[in-house]
């Protein structure tokens, strides 16, 4: 009707398309398919400001199509990596997160099916009922029989997936006999772990036996927090006032990484956590030697390292069993020699980096709850050596 | 009286529908209030469920039982009757009655005002007991509750008395007949949130 | 039938319309508040747009430096709460406000001076929002703003305060806006124009502003007491005197959720109405798709505490969230079925609004299968809060709700400027779009695979996360190239525009029956209203509408 027509019809003029005019014979393909796009965008661009037809539209419904199919592809084979990475919930090394895994598959490969079933028939309608000149459009209003189908066939699908779910529910969060218990306290920004039977106190980095049934008492210290270790099992938020339970056996050891997953406050980011799954052996010496008051320092520079500490405000907030030290805002900090990283997963534990936590945790993670002591770099370098004797 | 914009100059008379739809004989002020009360006592429920999810729950300070239930309850019947009279005013609203619509929306602002200055004065004494609102969370959602139930008497009382103003024998005033119409489901509304209110604060103190 | 009064021209009281600038402060006329809402909205989009690339900056690489913590916290707050509050709602809203009462035959509104409220305490609410970076903290705690952070000691900056009072007074407007709606819906019908015979845009929008009405208080409340908390010193959320924070997220998400459907439903409406225009033939299932609409508002006011399945609430309450979030999947997919039915056998039209339609449903679907996904309990326990939910909400919302709407400007921008836009520019717009979206917003699955987290200002450098934040990075300016070219079309073509005339796409309902842009009564004359499809009555008298 009247200038909707004329709207048609520009699609579909054939016109000369544009391209580099005098590209020189000699040059490779890749250059002159780079300069053909070049001169695309700028063709583009003067035609776009002066609000003229772009000749190449014809092409663009190609192109569009190739680089979607291309976009798609690439994208479905990058699904790939997610299978075997750290911190995945498809690399699963517990029980429950394996029956999470499976779950996920099953709902993945169906949504993955409809998915291609439905877009399949968008694409399909889409270009195959194009208008065409001699082509009507058949007017039906609706089916009854086929909207009860498309509308039961969803439900029974739905209904499947219900009775997983609430299958896999009772199964991963049954509470398992006789655990290792753990209490778990989020604070702002590290995670305190704390062993009532064993009456061990640690901080980021949870050691746990393998092969025996674990239980975590989670709650928070200040406000809400999220612990997450994808591999182990889902997560549980960690809640001022509450105890949230979740329980996992390691199948095997190693170390498995996680994360707080719920928004904290300006440091959310660096408050990883470090899940080491030993054989009960070397569990048992480790218990061992966490229950152990602190090692008392050999070396000078580690001597001249505790002076500083208890001469600064340091135990106020963190505590060194078997000295005056008893704060608890911080992390303990008894056997912090030990751990893998320091500052929730910010930094690596080694002695330089812990120099530099010690010289100013601002600079290493802005808006830390420890405050800048202002030491010396010497004060500093005997003090990290301290540390570090804490074994 | 009030104007509406029409819905078209030209009935082509091809419906078959005009005028079997029930919806169509409500006016749109008296349809707009009714609307939005349903979403104002949303608004009340979710205070309303605060206040008993977190009744017993407080660690330390006055409960429930601070509150002076017998006093309230006089108040509270002076609340009540003014929807009696409420209901005479629109009973003087069929009947094109202005004057007696005034007099009755008079009375009817009287007896609510009466409630606000007793709820007035158990805030002064709480106050004066050092049970303010931020001494603890009953006393928190106390205040809260009962708060905005009063502001939105106070809000009723402004429109009350706006009415009255406006409303005048011999004139045909835009707001006239639907706008009293309207405020007078308004305040049954404020009446029927403290049917709600007095027994789940006040009258369940008498049994736990 | 009664007699046709032909030529019939009525007599208004004379009315001196203001011109220039006052008469965008003082107008009460629907069409202008509409385009108020919509240049207002579109502003907040770019703004919000805006902070959204300084984001994907921060995150191209692992511990970049373009934003320190407390700024990225602010920006993916404020981008949250701008987009949901300050665009897409009321945005909604002002294609609400311009097109239902053309498409029903109205005048005006029902309360035409409520309506300019309606806008002013949205732009008002939106400027106190934003003022709150000129008054030392913007709101910094996510767009939910969970306490107790968002309370002192832990946030002392007046942020969250700027956060509550912008929203409510927003919040009064969008009441306001919803209550004169439903009753212009219900009351202000042309003639013959029953309920079963609304278009569908006005039949989401009546169901959508239920909705509002009814879902927006518990936000009000939860907000009241935060605010009480944070200024006079309440313990609504106190856990030492026996507060419970977990009541805030129940209250929150009670609004949170029915939100996210009041996002959507109006957008649903709008392709229902573009759909059948450009396919030639009429919507499959209209009464399916009214009835899921209903449906899916019903079944939406009770699975919010599906976002707190990792909250502890215990596996009774999980399962009941559970089943409700997988039964509104079902009224959801029956849209879609009818949809790509309304396309099956028609001749399709491949105009910038139609391919906007066609990529909302295609896109949209990834949202609405990973949605099912998070309503199976355990899945959701490894990835709530990680950028697998990022991915969801973010093809829902843009795949989803920005797209359709972009089909929806396609379609009415000829009716509320009297000029087409350029269809080549929309092509350009469209493949950009797909290509932007899907590269930006489909690897993020992938990032929440590998257990990157929400609402993080960096990653530690393990493998893939790096790669996958670039490319979405690049994505997103591909998104942003796009938007570019959308709002170079919006502005252009007012001026170099091809003229519209009445009713440039043949289309059925009321609202093509008035000149382009439409006078300011509307109609000198309303077609009479026998089908759902008064346009087509007209032009085909042999072969009327049967329903």
């Amino acid at each position: 009707m009247g200038s909707y027509d004329r709207l048609a019809t520009p699609l579909r003029k054939t016109q000369t398309t544009s391209g580099p005019a005098a590209a020189p014979p000699q040059l490779c393909r890749f250059a002159r398919s780079a300069l053909r796009v070049a001169f695309c965008a700028l063709r583009f661009a003067r035609c776009a400001l002066r609000f003229r037809p772009f000749p190449s539209a014809r092409h663009l419904n190609s192109i569009g199509r190739l680089s979607g199919s291309i976009l798609a592809v690439g994208l479905a084979l990058g699904l790939l990596p997610a299978l075997a990475a750290p911190r995945s919930p498809f690399s699963p090394a517990s029980p429950q997160a394996a029956s999470i895994a499976d779950l996920f598959w099953f709902t993945l490969i169906a949504a993955g099916l409809i998915f291609l079933g439905v877009e399949g028939t968008i694409l399909y309608s889409a270009f195959a009922h194009r208008e065409r000149p001699g082509r009507e459009a058949s007017q039906f209003h609706g089916n009854t029989r086929v909207e009860i189908i498309w509308t039961a066939l969803p439900a029974l699908l739905l209904l499947v997936v219900f009775y997983l779910t609430v299958r896999t529910m009772h199964d991963i969060s049954a509470p398992p006999g006789d655990p290792v218990e753990i209490n778990v306290v989020g604070h702002q920004w590290w995670w305190e772990f704390s062993y009532p039977k064993e009456d061990v106190t640690t901080a980021n980095e949870l050691h746990v036996p393998v092969g025996e049934p674990i239980l975590l008492h989670v709650t928070s210290a200040d406000v809400i927090h999220s612990f997450w270790v994808p591999q182990l099992a889902g997560k549980q938020d960690a809640n001022p006032g509450h105890v949230n339970d979740i329980t996992f056996t390691v199948s095997a050891p190693g170390t498995y990484l996680g994360q707080c997953a719920e928004f904290c406050g300006i440091e959310h980011t660096w408050m990883a956590i470090r899940v080491v799954a030993e054989p009960p052996a070397q569990y048992a010496a480790w218990v061992k030697a966490q229950q152990q008051p602190a090692s008392r320092p050999t070396s000078n520079l580690a001597i001249l390292g505790e002076t500083i500490f208890q001469s600064q405000t340091c135990g106020s907030c963190h505590a060194i069993a078997g000295t005056s030290a008893n704060g608890v805002a911080g992390p303990s900090l008894t056997h912090v020699g030990s751990r893998a990283t320091i500052g929730a997963g910010v930094l690596d534990n080694t002695p330089a980096n812990m120099e530099r936590w010690l010289l100013n945790p601002q600079d290493v993670k802005p808006g830390v709850l420890m405050p800048n002591s202002k030491l010396t770099p010497n004060d500093a370098k005997a003090l990290a050596a301290y540390m570090e004797s804490l074994r | 009286m009030t104007e509406q914009p029409t819905s078209g100059v030209v009935n082509h008379g091809g419906s078959d529908q005009l005028g079997r739809e029930a919806i169509r004989q409500v006016n749109p002020n008296v349809l707009g209030i009714i609307i939005f009360i349903s979403s104002e006592a949303i608004f009340f429920l979710s205070l309303i469920v605060t206040y008993v999810v977190y009744r017993g729950a407080s660690t330390s300070g006055p409960g429930a039982h601070v509150l002076n239930v017998p006093v309230t309850a006089v108040f509270t019947l002076f609340l009540w009757s003014s929807s009696l009279t409420m209901a005479r005013v629109t009973a003087h609203l069929g009947r094109n009655d202005v004057a007696g619509v005034r007099r009755w929306l008079l009375i009817t602002i009287l007896l609510g005002a009466i409630f606000l200055v007793g709820q007035g004065y158990e805030y002064y004494h709480l106050y004066a007991d050092n049970v303010t609102i931020s001494r603890n969370l009953w006393a928190s959602t106390f205040f809260t509750v009962t708060g905005f139930h009063g502001l939105h008497v106070l809000v009723g009382l402004i429109s009350m008395s706006i009415m009255a103003g406006v409303i005048s024998p011999g004139e045909n005033h835009p707001w006239g007949a639907t706008g009293v119409e309207a405020v007078s489901l308004y305040w049954h509304f404020v009446d029927a949130v403290w049917v709600v209110i007095f027994p789940v604060v006040y009258l369940w103190t008498l049994i736990s | 039938m009664a007699e046709q009064t032909r030529g019939y021209v009525p007599t208004y009281p004379t009315i001196t319309a203001p011109t220039g600038l006052w008469r965008w402060v003082a107008t009460v006329d629907h069409k202008d508040i509409g385009v108020l809402y919509i240049v207002t909205t579109l502003v907040f989009f770019l703004i919000g747009g805006l902070e959204a690339m300084f984001i994907r900056l921060q995150l191209i690489a692992p511990n970049a430096k373009v934003l320190d913590p407390e700024t990225y916290d602010e920006f993916f707050t404020m981008h949250g709460t701008t987009m949901v509050f300050l665009t897409v709602m009321p945005l909604l809203i002002g294609f609400a406000n311009y097109l239902v009462p053309l498409m029903i035959g109205a005048r005006d509104m029902a309360f035409p001076r409520l309506n300019a409220m309606s806008y002013w305490l949205l732009l008002f609410g939106g400027l106190l929002l934003y003022f709150s970076f000129l008054a030392g903290q913007a709101p910094n705690g996510m767009w939910f703003m969970y306490v107790p952070q968002t309370l002192p000691p832990y946030t002392t900056g007046p942020g969250p305060n700027y956060w509550a009072a912008g929203l409510l007074v927003t919040s009064v407007g969008t009441i306001a806006a919803s209550i004169n709606l439903t009753v212009t819906i219900l009351l202000l019908r042309a003639p013959g124009m029953a309920i079963t015979r609304l278009p569908l845009f006005v039949w989401t929008v009546l169901v959508n502003s239920f909705l509002i009405l009814w879902a927006l208080p518990p936000l009000a409340a939860a907000m009241v007491m935060m605010l009480l908390d944070r200024l006079v010193g309440t313990h609504f959320f106190d856990v030492s005197a026996g507060g419970n924070v977990l009541l805030y997220e129940h209250l929150f998400w009670f609004l949170g959720h029915p939100e996210v459907y009041i996002l959507i439903l109006p957008v649903f409406g709008m392709v229902s109405e573009t759909i059948p225009v450009f396919a030639r033939k009429p919507i499959f299932g209209y009464t399916f798709i009214a009835a899921s609409t209903v449906a899916i508002a019903f079944l939406a006011m009770s699975v919010w505490a599906h976002h707190m399945f990792t909250s502890g609430m215990g596996l009774t309450e999980d399962t009941f969230f559970s089943a409700a979030s997988m039964l509104i999947a079902i009224p959801t997919g029956v849209k879609v079925f009818n949809w790509v039915a309304t396309m099956w056998r028609g001749a399709i039209r491949w105009t910038s609004s139609m391919l906007f339609s066609i990529g909302f449903i295609g896109e949209f679907i990834i949202g609405g299968l990973t949605g099912p996904m998070l309503a199976t309990v355990p899945v959701d326990w490894q990835v709530h809060d990680s950028y697998f939910i990022v991915a969801h909400l973010h093809y829902v919302f843009f795949g989803g709700s920005v797209m359709g709407i972009f089909a929806a400007a396609y379609y009415w921008y000829p009716k509320i400027t009297g000029r087409l836009m350029s269809e080549n520019l929309g092509k350009w717009h469209f493949w950009l779009t797909i290509v932007g979206l899907n590269l930006t917003f489909f690897p993020m699955h992938l990032n929440g695979l590998l257990g990157m987290p929400r609402h993080v200002y960096t990653y530690p450098n393990l493998p893939g996360l790096a790669e996958l934040n670039f490319w979405e990075t690049i994505g997103a300016f591909i998104l942003a190239t796009a938007v570019v070219v959308f709002v170079w079309n919006v502005v252009a073509s007012v001026r170099f525009g091809r003229i519209a005339g009445n009713d440039p796409w043949d289309a059925w309902t009321l609202e093509w029956a008035t000149a382009s842009p439409p006078p300011p009564y509307n109609f000198a004359s309303i077609p009479p209203v026998r089908s759902r499809r008064p346009l087509w009555d007209l032009k085909h008298p042999e072969n009327p509408d049967p329903r």
